[in-house]
This record gives C-alpha cells, structure tokens and sequence, in this order.
C-alpha cells in the first residue's frame, strides 16, 4: 500500500487538472486567459504565444488535441476564435473538448448570439462565467440551466 | 457595442476600450492608454473622495490595461476598498482585479483576508461565493493559512447553499493542492464523502473533485468512498436519458460527473466487497453496450460526451486488470475506433490501445489490429496521430511480429517527422535487441538503422551494436563483412565510419581470407573516409589502424607511413598527435608478443540494463516506459512457462560507457563498479583519512530535524534530495517492532552497487538488535525498493542507529547518512490509572534520580489538541483529570525491553504568559526519564 502511495505522490505531487484556459483570435490576441497554475508574466506572455503557434497550424483533419510540453492542449475553434484547455498529458481529452463546448453554448446563450467583441467589452463578465463552470481547475457546474439562472440571478443585482 | 447597448455596463469603460480599439498604431495604444492611466491617477489622488461607482469604473480599466500587457503600480489599494462594498458588482470588480493582478504585498494581503473573512461570514451566498472564487485563484500559502480551517466547516454545514458548497469543495482542494500541510483532516472528512450522495448533481461533481485528491494521498481515509462512487455511478448509467434533466447532455446522462466517478475509482484496487464489485461491473459492461448501440443524436456533442465516459471507463478496466472479459471487450471496441471516420477517436484508440497491449489479458487481442496500425503509420496525416501509431507497435511488439514490425518502422523512419525521428529510432534499436532470434538481423537492423537516420543515432545506439557483436562471437565474422559492405558506399554516414572502424579493427581477421576484403583494402577503405570525418572519429580510426598493425603485419609498413606523415604527427589536435606518435612508437618498438598482448581483442562487456532503454526512459519520462517494460517482461515469462531465452536475457544487460577509445588511452579508466574503496584499498585518498573500515558520510543537513518528526510518529518520509527518497512505515509492540524503509529512485537513471547499511554504535549495539537483509543493488530510475529492518529492544538505549547509504549514480558515487528513528519511546505501552493511583506512584518515584525535569521555551505554537496529540504519539497514556490544573498534562506508560520493565510517569505543565513548559519526568530508572525527558522536550 504504501510502496505505491509513495510512488504516486512523485507522479501526482502536482496534479492539478486544467492548467489554463485561453481564448485567443487567429491573430493571437488573447481574449480572455484564466491561470490555474503559477506562472510570472513573461512566462504567462510565452505560453500564450506558443498555444497560438501550435494550435493555429492544424486544420480539420486533425486531432483537437495537441502535445504541449510536459501537458496537453484540448482545443476547439468557433469562427475565428480558438479556445484551449491546458490539461496533464492523462487527463480525459473528449470530457475537456465538450467542456469547451458546454462553456461556449453557455456564452452564446448568456450574451445572446456571442461574438468576438462581446468578449472585449465584457470581459469582467467572462471571468464570472469562468468562475461559475471551473474552479480551481477542475470543472465546478456543468447544467447549462443552472449556470445561466446564477448568471441572471447575478445580473439582477448590477 | 453589445455591453453598452445592455445598458448595465460602464458607459466609460466601453468608450475607452472602443478608443484603443481604433488606436492605428502601437504607439497610438500606448499614447491613449497613458494618457488615461494619468486621469485615472489624478482621480485617485483627487481630493474629491470617488463613489463606488467611479472607483469600479476605473478599477476595471486599470484590469483593461494590465490585460493589454502593460505594467499596472498602483490602484490595488482602491480595488481592496471596493472588496468592501455592499454593491455586488463593486465587489466583484475588486475581487477580479485581485485575482488577476495577485501581489504577495503583506500589507494588502491582511487587508485582502479581512473583506474576504467578512463575506465568508455574510451569509448571503452571492458574496461567500465571490470570496471562495478569489481564494480558489489565488490559492497563496497565507490565504491558506488563514482560512484552511474555516472552508471545511461552510463545506458541511448543513445550512450552506448548494453553489456555496461547490465553491467551498473546490476552494478547499486548491489549498490542499498548494499547502496540504495546513490542511487538518478531521470529522469533516467523512461528511465530504457522504456529499457524493447529494441531491445537487453540481454539488457531486465539485465535491468528487475534492475527494479524487485526499484519496490519491490518504487512500484509506476515503476508502468507503468507493461503495459510494460505485452507486452513485450507477444510478447514471442506468437511467433514462431525460430522467437527469439539467445533468443530461445531448441525450448523455452526467457525462462529466460519470468520468469523475471513473477517475476515483482508479486510486483504488477493484472493490474487495462482491456485490459492489459487481455493481461496478454491471456499470461497465452497460456503457460498453451503450457503445455498441445506434446514436440516440448524429450531433458530435453526443458521441463525444458518450465516448468520453467509454474511455475512462476503459481506463479503469485497464487499472484494475482483472476482469479477462472487460478487457477484451474494451480492446474491441477500441479496433472499431481505430477505422472511424473522426481522427480524435483513432488518435485516442491508438493511445488507449496502448496500455492494453501491457496486460496479459488483452496482448493477444491487442496484436490482432497490427495491419490497422501499420496503415494508421502510413496514412494518417496528422504526425501526433502517427507518433501513437508508433507507441502501439512498440507496445505490442513481441517476438512473433518484431520483425514485421521493426520493418515498417524503418521503412516509416525514412519519411517520418523530424520531430519523432531519434525516439523511432530507439525504439527500433531496443526491438531489434530484445527479439532478436537471429544476430545477423540485429546487425543489419541497426546498420539500417544508421543509413536510414544516422545523424538520429545517438551514440548509445552504436555503443551497443559494439558491444552486442563483441560480446557474441558467433555474429562477428558477419558483422565484419556487413559493415565491410556497407562502407563501399561512395557517402556513408560517420556513425557507420564509427562502428565500421571498430568492428573492423577487433574482427577484421575474420574477412581478411577474402582477397576482395584483404587487409590492405580494409585499411584503404577505412582510411579513405579518415578526412572527412571529425576529431573523435579519427581518433577511434587510428586506434583501428595500430589494431591492424597487430592483426596484420602485412600492412604495417603502410599505416607506419600514414601515422608518420605530418597531418599525423604534427595535427593541431593534442588528442590525435599523441595517438599517432604513440601508435607509431608502439608500433616500431614493441615485439610482436608485446603488441598482441596490448592489442588484444576487446573482452567481453559485463552485462546490464541497455543505455538505450535507459535514454528512452529519460525522453519518455520514466513511468511510462519502465511500467510497459516490466509487465511485458513478467509477462512473456508467464507465457512460456520459463526463463527467457537468451536474446531476451541481453536486452537486460548494457553498456559500460564503452569509450570510442579501442585502448583506452584517451581517457581515464572507468572507476571500478563496486563499494567505495574499503578496507585494504591500499594507498587512496579517502583511507588516508578515516579510520573506520568503510568510509561513512557525515549525517545529512536536516538529519536532526526529520529525526525529531519521528519521534510521535511512525511513517512519513525520512529523507529527500534530488536522486533519492527515504520513506518509513514502522510498528512497534512491547519490545519488539518492524521498520519498513523505501528507498525512491527520484531519476531515471538506475543507481548501481546501492547498499544501504545499519550501523550500531558500540555503546547501542548490545542494547538494540537489528536485522535485515540487504537490496538489490540496482534500483531502477523511477523505482522504489523496500527492505523490512526486524528489531528488538534488549535493554534501553540512548543514541539512535545510523542508516548510512552508497551508490553509483551516473559516474559519480554517493555516499549519504540519516539517524534512524528508533527511539527508546517505541516500545512505550500506554497504561490508564486514575488520579489517585497516578500520585501514589509519582510518591514512590520520588528517589531524586528518579527524577528528570526540564523547562524550556516553547518552539511551536501551544495548541492543546496538538500537545495531546504528541503525548499519545510519544507512546504514553494521556491521564485525563488527573492534575488538578486542567492546564496540564499527564502521561502514563511501561516501557518494554527484554531484560526488563520501565514504569513512567510524565507531566507536562505549559505556562502559556511566558510561552515555556515545564516537563517533568519520574520514571524507575535515571537513563530511561533523562533520555525520555530529552525526546520529549525537543517536541513542543
């Protein structure tokens, strides 16, 4: 029991699930990046940098999953915009590509029809939507209905 | 402007972000964006004090132009005020621009924790939400420290709001994940397991969460979460596509909470508990036949989300390995995927499949989809797709396919990726060498190998060949002829210049008979490649030549001249100057018996793990490779019912650093494997200067400080640098106890010769007896070896035994020492009495030697519970209501060994004013209280 225990706790001493989340244009502008892990800035800078270079350069045909590091990157693209996971290399890749969906119909309901600009001049508002789906890095709610009821729920209070 | 058009934004935040929008240059940005930092600065300054609104307002733009990438210095203090607000949306603005914008000022954080202690305290959700949220964020060591103890009691307050308690549970293992330590497990733990019961399907997920990570590091805390984990999952799977309502996902019950579930049920072993071991098995069979059915929807949401449930159920099929059935199943289901028209399900069913290919139960069906991988290698178009492909055929290579499969590897290596070229190459190299049946493949695999992608062939690779071909006579004479051959071609890679010269000069001899490879044309051959090779190459190469001075007389003359020309002795290069002049030398003045003995064929390599295995590990990260590596070994030895043949046997033995040097002129010799010099080393250095007849490492730094941990407690970890861990888990009863210490390979190079020794001193060792038996001496890189040290107390004792470890790590040898936490205390038996017969007691112990007392200041913080909790640990019995001073506390207990009996008493009495103790300890004999009294002492 113990002899894997110990082994464990090297592989897993940092286990935590999402790593980041970014929302980036095909131009590399960052529109939204919530970090669940340290990072300085210039690291936080060259990270955003190297997801728009490897996710950018796949077409349909391929896989929404791309090696990244010592991670993974689980992305989906909608129109111009690319939303990626950074996840651990054994984390489940389809759970977190239909986490990016849930969260993007959550969007698309919440600012009616979303589009990139709701995401500049709201983006206060975005983070709360984060907030409200993950936590911590790991996925907090996932009912639709229940994300949007708090979301109005918090609206009516501005 | 959609925030605007709402009419609940701010109106100037919009119109600012609308201007650096229309900015046409940089410059233009940063013109705008400073013009507006100094109106914002102004408006701080103002004597005019601002209203929340203003203050949001410009907070948010403040956040606006961080996000930018500009450099924000001040405004925190504005942002911490607005944390105070009543306004949700002020509040929520603050909380924001702290969470992003996290300073580690000790000064705001105080601050910060108050208004965030105020809201958890509010009881209005909105904000206890808000609070939870930042600290999840920030997660710093200090917001653990202040308010660790206090989110486990919102989580399982009975009043909290469900959203809360998702917060709460998240909240919570943030700071588990960033400070575990100041995370104290209580009676909380078995009401957050009970959460997976709940109602709120939300509040299940965040709380599996929780408990997938305490259950990882306190297995057995959390055990009863699998009868729980199983039910809920069950209830899941099995219901109705509608019946989850706001859980249910293009017709897909839960499917995220389903994997969650999925994922805790793989810290533990299949459950022991038959009718729950069954439920589990219902459950997985039902989502491998919800696989098989038709789509309840052609939208991609839906498969997605059903086959992410499917492949993490798969993943625990595999983890648990025991169920034959399941997967077999699971590895059919996979070969379906693997020629489904969507890429991510390959790419996954490749990667899956390839941990199947590890268990005896699925190999066999594993091997059945070769032709399907091979395709996948030659068709996919995406290179991550290829490189799984690859994965697998390594994976489910054996001896019945490597040949095939080493094959297209190689035919797959002259186009492959650049990217993934030196891994292929490896693994072809280990493939060739584990599953050779026939030598001669081997050379021509790896000579292939080297024409294929010489420039990817790292030198661990061609070491090995050598050694292979030197260590095995009856492949020598092909080697020779092969790379003869191979050499003819007009551009051959150095690498083939490298391991031509080599073989060529230990076994040329074999193909000089034949007049088309006589030794004049070897060395023409050879030497016509000597210019257009570098420094290290050329130096390997003249020692070939002085190896064919002795090999062949016939053309000594002819290499004499070469060594002699002045590109030779005259080279700019120190390395190759020497060589020339000391071959030609050699080779003038010594006598044909002198040169035979010098020139002698290489002897054979002691055989070890291959390097080349070894750098794979390293490119790969150890646990995978060496997890692969050893089922199949145990496996294949199941298999056939016996020991390996031999090839197989060679692929555990290796390479030596055989330096590119035939006589090892050019560097120092290899030190000896084998304990550090000893006793009868003779003159070295290291017995100059010890006395001992082993040579032990002064204790490690920290030493002292691990050992006092162990004093109240038996496991946890003793010792840790950046190679090696030292683990223990021990038990003691009366006089007699059992240690278990794990030794933890931290790399993932293998450590040789590790011999750890117990050392007794004189004064310890009539006193304690210890025995074990010794380790293997290799631990593998990323391994774990255990070893069980029995002892018995014969009488008391006051020093501890040292735990002195050496080994070769790399070239370098390490030599490391701890104390060992036996201490007198472990063989405590707590005894209860009351109050009167405790002082009748303490009376008759009242012989002034009998009695030990110290006071002394007090180290950590006087906490009651912990001081209680240290007592028990220390062995005693803690005497409740028996000092009349509640304040204090006592103890009682017999100390065992085998000679005799100890009767102790203890008192502990804390003066919380001066922050001292005052300890005192009454006991039958005078060693036993002062060495007790010290060990204490040094706890609080």
């Amino acid at each position: 029991m113990r002899l894997k225990r110990l082994g464990e706790l090297c592989k897993r001493r940092e286990g935590l699930e999402i790593r980041f989340i970014l929302i980036q244009n095909r131009a590399g502008k960052t529109r939204l990046a919530k970090w669940y892990m340290q990072f300085d800035d210039d690291e936080k800078q060259k990270l955003i940098e190297e997801v728009h270079a490897v996710v950018t350069v796949r077409d349909a045909k391929h896989t929404n999953f791309v090696e990244f590091r010592n991670f993974k990157i689980i992305y989906r693209r909608y129109a111009g915009l690319y939303f990626c996971i950074c996840v651990d290399v054994n984390d489940n890749n389809l759970a977190y590509l239909e986490a990016i969906h849930n969260f993007v119909e959550v969007l698309n309901e919440y600012f009616h029809n979303v589009c990139e600009l709701d995401l500049v001049f709201n983006f206060y508002k975005v983070y709360t939507v984060v907030d409200e789906m993950f936590l911590a890095g790991e996925i907090r709610e996932t009912s639709q209905t229940k994300v949007l009821k708090q979301l109005l729920m918090l609206q009516s209070l501005e | 402007m959609p925030a605007v058009s709402k009419g609940d934004g701010m109106r100037g935040l919009a119109v600012f972000i609308s201007d650096i929008r229309n900015c046409k240059s940089k410059e233009a940005e940063i013109k705008r964006i400073n013009k507006e930092l100094a109106n914002i600065r102004s408006k701080f300054k103002g004597d005019k004090a601002l209203d929340g609104y203003s203050k949001k307002k410009y907070v948010c733009k403040l956040l606006f132009i961080f996000l930018l990438g500009h450099d924000i210095d001040f405004g925190h203090m504005e942002a911490v005020n607005l944390l105070s607000s009543n306004r949700y949306t002020e509040k929520q603005i603050g909380y924001l621009f702290i969470s992003v914008l996290v300073n580690s000022n000790s000064e705001l954080i105080r601050l910060i924790n108050n208004a965030i202690k105020n809201d958890l305290a509010s009881r209005n959700p909105t904000f206890m939400g808000l609070a939870l949220h930042c600290i999840a964020s920030v997660g710093s060591r200090e917001m653990a420290e202040a308010f660790a103890g206090e989110i486990p009691k919102v989580l399982v307050a009975g009043d909290t709001m469900d959203s809360v308690k998702q917060s709460a549970a998240l909240c919570l293992l943030r700071l588990y994940r960033t400070s575990p330590d100041l995370v104290p497990m209580g009676d909380w733990t078995s009401r957050v397991v009970h959460l997976l019961n709940d109602q709120h399907l939300g509040v299940v997920t965040a709380a599996t969460s929780l408990i997938t990570t305490l259950a990882q590091k306190n297995p057995e805390e959390f055990k009863t979460s699998v009868s729980l984990a199983v039910s809920r999952l069950s209830r899941i799977v099995t219901s109705a596509s509608t019946d989850l309502q706001d859980y249910t996902y293009y017709f897909v019950p839960a499917p995220w909470l389903s994997v969650k579930l999925l994922r805790l049920l793989q810290c533990y072993p299949p459950p022991e508990d038959p009718a729950v071991r069954g439920r589990l098995t219902e459950c997985l069979e039902t989502i491998l036949n919800k696989a098989q059915e038709p789509p309840k929807s052609k939208k991609v949401q839906h498969s997605n989300a059903k086959n992410a449930v499917l492949f993490e159920a798969i993943s625990l099929i595999i983890h648990h390995d025991s169920e034959p059935n399941l997967l077999v199943r699971a590895c059919n289901q996979l070969g379906q995927f693997l020629q489904h028209r969507e890429t991510n399900l390959r790419y996954l069913a490749l990667e899956s499949m390839c941990t199947l290919a590890s268990s005896e139960f699925s190999h066999e069906a594993v091997k059945t989809h070769i032709e399907t991988v091979i395709n996948a290698l030659k068709t996919e178009r995406d290179v991550s797709v290829r490189q799984r492909a690859v994965d697998l055929l390594y994976a489910m290579c054996d001896r019945s396919n490597a040949p095939q499969i080493v094959a297209e590897m190689l035919s797959y290596l002259e186009t492959a990726d650049y990217s993934i070229r030196e891994e292929i190459v490896l693994k072809v190299a280990i493939l060739a060498e584990k599953y050779a049946v026939d030598y001669t493949w081997y050379v021509d695999t790896i000579l292939n190998l080297i024409r294929i992608a010489g420039d990817y062939v790292s030198e661990e690779v061609w070491y090995r060949v050598i050694q292979i071909v030197i260590n095995r006579d009856d492949v020598q004479g092909y080697a020779a002829k092969t790379v003869f051959e191979a050499l003819q071609a007009p551009a051959c890679h150095e690498n083939l210049v490298k391991v031509g010269g080599y073989i060529l000069g230990e076994f040329g001899n074999l193909i000089a008979g034949d007049p088309r490879s006589s030794p004049l044309i070897q060395f023409n051959l050879l030497h016509s490649k000597f210019h257009l090779c570098s420094v290290p190459t050329r130096a390997l190469l003249l020692s070939t030549y002085i190896k064919f001075v002795n090999l062949f007389p016939e053309v000594k003359p002819t290499i004499q001249d070469v060594l002699r020309s002045d590109s030779q002795l005259r080279n700019a290069d120190v390395e190759l100057q020497q060589r020339a002049v000391e071959y030609l030398r050699l080779s003038t003045v010594a006598s044909t018996d002198i040169l035979a003995t010098v020139l002698e064929e290489m002897p054979p390599f002691p055989e070890r793990e291959s390097s080349i295995l070894a750098k794979l590990k390293k490119k790969k990260g150890p646990s995978t490779v060496t997890d692969l590596e050893d089922t199949k070994r145990e496996r294949s030895v199941d298999v056939n019912g016996g020991p390996e043949p031999a090839p197989a046997s060679t692929s555990a033995m290796s390479t030596p650093s055989p330096s590119a040097d035939l006589l090892g002129l050019g560097a120092a010799p290899p030190a000896p494997a084998g304990p550090p010099p000893s006793s009868g080393g003779g003159g070295l250095l290291v017995d100059v200067f010890s006395d001992s007849a082993s040579v032990v490492a002064p204790l490690a730094p920290g030493s002292e400080d691990n050992f006092a941990r162990f004093v109240c407690k038996n496991n946890g970890v003793l010792f840790e640098n950046q190679l090696l861990q030292i683990g223990l888990k021990s038990e003691f009863r009366q006089n007699l106890g059992r240690m278990f210490i794990f030794y933890g390979n931290k790399t993932s190079t293998q450590f040789l010769n590790f011999t750890p020794t117990l050392i007794c001193s004189d004064d310890l060792q009539p006193n304690l007896n210890l025995q074990t038996k010794p380790v293997d001496p290799t631990v593998e890189g990323g391994a774990q070896v255990q070893q069980v040290v029995n002892i018995e107390c014969v009488s008391d004792f006051t020093e501890a035994p040292v735990l002195n470890i050496q080994f070769r790590y790399g070239g370098t040898f390490q030599n490391v020492s701890v104390q060992l936490p036996i201490t007198l205390n472990k063989f405590f038996q707590p005894t209860e009495m009351a109050s009167q017969d405790f002082f009748q007691r303490w009376k008759q112990l009242s012989n002034p030697q009998q009695e030990v007392q110290n006071i002394f200041k007090a180290k950590h913080p006087m906490d009651t519970e912990v001081t209680k909790a240290k007592i028990i640990g220390f062995g005693s019995a803690l005497l409740e209501e028996v000092d009349p001073n509640p304040a204090n506390f006592v103890g009682a207990g017999i100390i065992h060994t085998k000679t005799t009996q100890i009767g102790c008493l203890l008192r502990l009495e804390p003066n919380l004013q001066a922050q001292m103790y005052r300890l005192t300890l009454r006991t039958s004999k005078e060693a036993v209280s002062q060495r007790l009294c010290e060990l204490l002492s040094a706890q609080f």
